[in-house]
C-alpha cells in the first residue's frame, strides 16, 4: 500500500495546524516539478563540466605554446 | 530598533510534502522564517517557496560554495523560486539544513523581494551553502508562506519552521 502524501498546515491567526492529503492534481505537479527541475539542474551540471573542459584545454595549450579556439580564447578573456 | 516576534511553529510529527503558513498577520514591517529540514531524497535537496498559493513570477539569484566549487547561477523554470539547501537521507544522521529567509516590508503593494542564507548541513566535504535574492512579481500583500521541495523527497519528521514577525519602530 503507497503512503498517502500529505500537507502541514497552520493558521497563523487561529492557531490551528491541520494535516491535509495531497489532491491528484497537487501530486501531478509536484511530480512535474520534480522532473523539470532535475532536468534543470543536470543541464547547469553539464554547463560547469563543459565550462571547466574548456578552460582546462585553454590552460593546456597556452602552456604547450599553441594556438586557442576563440571558445577557449573567451573563457580566459572575458 | 526592530523587535522579533514568533508568531507560528511547525514541527512535523510525520513525512509532509508541504509545509504551510496561512492567516499571515499584517501588523508587522517584514517577517523571518527559519527552517529547520531533511528530506526523504537521496540527494541534497532545494528548498521552494510559494507565496500565496503562487508558483509563478519568481526569479532568483544564487551564489553557491560546496566541498569542491563556488559559482553562481539566475534561477530558471521552477529553481526561480529558490530558497535554500534541505539536507538528504544520505546526509549523516539526525543533520538538519539551517534556512533563514527575509521577507521585507510583505504588506506593501510593489512586487516582493526575499533573501535566503542556507546550509545543506552533513559531516562530508561536499555539503552545499548558499546565499540568493528572490523577487515575486506581484504586488498583493503575502498572506500565506508555502514550503516544497524541488526534488522528489518530502520533509522527514522534526523538520522545522518558524515564522516570526519583524516589528520596526
Amino acid at each position: 500500500m503507497s503512503e498517502t502524501l500529505t500537507k502541514v498546515v497552520v493558521n497563523c491567526a487561529t492557531g490551528e495546524q491541520s494535516v491535509v492529503p495531497l489532491t491528484a492534481e497537487e501530486i501531478a505537479q509536484r511530480e512535474a516539478d520534480a522532473a523539470a527541475f532535475a532536468a534543470e539542474q543536470a543541464a547547469r551540471e553539464a554547463a560547469a563540466e563543459a565550462l571547466a573542459d574548456l578552460k582546462a584545454s585553454a590552460k593546456a595549450k597556452l602552456i604547450a605554446g599553441e594556438p586557442l579556439t576563440a571558445e577557449e580564447a573567451d573563457v580566459l578573456v572575458l | 530598533m526592530a523587535n522579533m516576534i514568533p508568531i507560528s511553529t511547525i514541527v512535523l510529527a510525520s513525512t509532509s510534502a508541504t509545509i504551510s503558513f496561512t492567516s499571515i498577520p499584517q501588523g508587522y514591517t517584514d517577517l523571518l522564517v527559519k527552517v529547520s529540514a531533511r528530506s526523504t531524497a537521496g540527494n541534497g535537496s532545494y528548498l521552494a517557496v510559494i507565496i500565496n498559493g503562487s508558483s509563478t513570477s519568481f526569479n532568483s539569484r544564487v551564489l553557491y560554495g560546496n566541498g569542491s566549487s563556488a559559482g553562481s547561477y539566475a534561477g530558471s523554470g521552477n529553481d526561480r523560486q529558490y530558497a535554500g539547501y534541505i539536507s538528504a537521507s544520505t546526509s549523516s544522521t539526525s543533520m538538519f539544513s539551517n534556512t533563514e529567509i527575509y521577507f521585507p516590508d510583505y504588506t506593501s503593494a510593489n512586487n516582493k523581494s526575499f533573501s535566503s542564507d542556507s546550509v545543506g548541513e552533513n559531516n562530508a566535504t561536499g555539503v552545499e551553502m548558499g546565499i540568493s535574492a528572490g523577487l515575486w512579481s506581484q504586488t498583493a500583500p503575502i498572506t500565506s508562506i508555502t514550503f516544497d521541495i524541488f526534488d522528489a523527497g518530502d520533509f522527514v519528521p522534526y523538520t522545522t519552521a518558524t515564522l516570526y514577525g519583524i516589528r520596526k519602530y
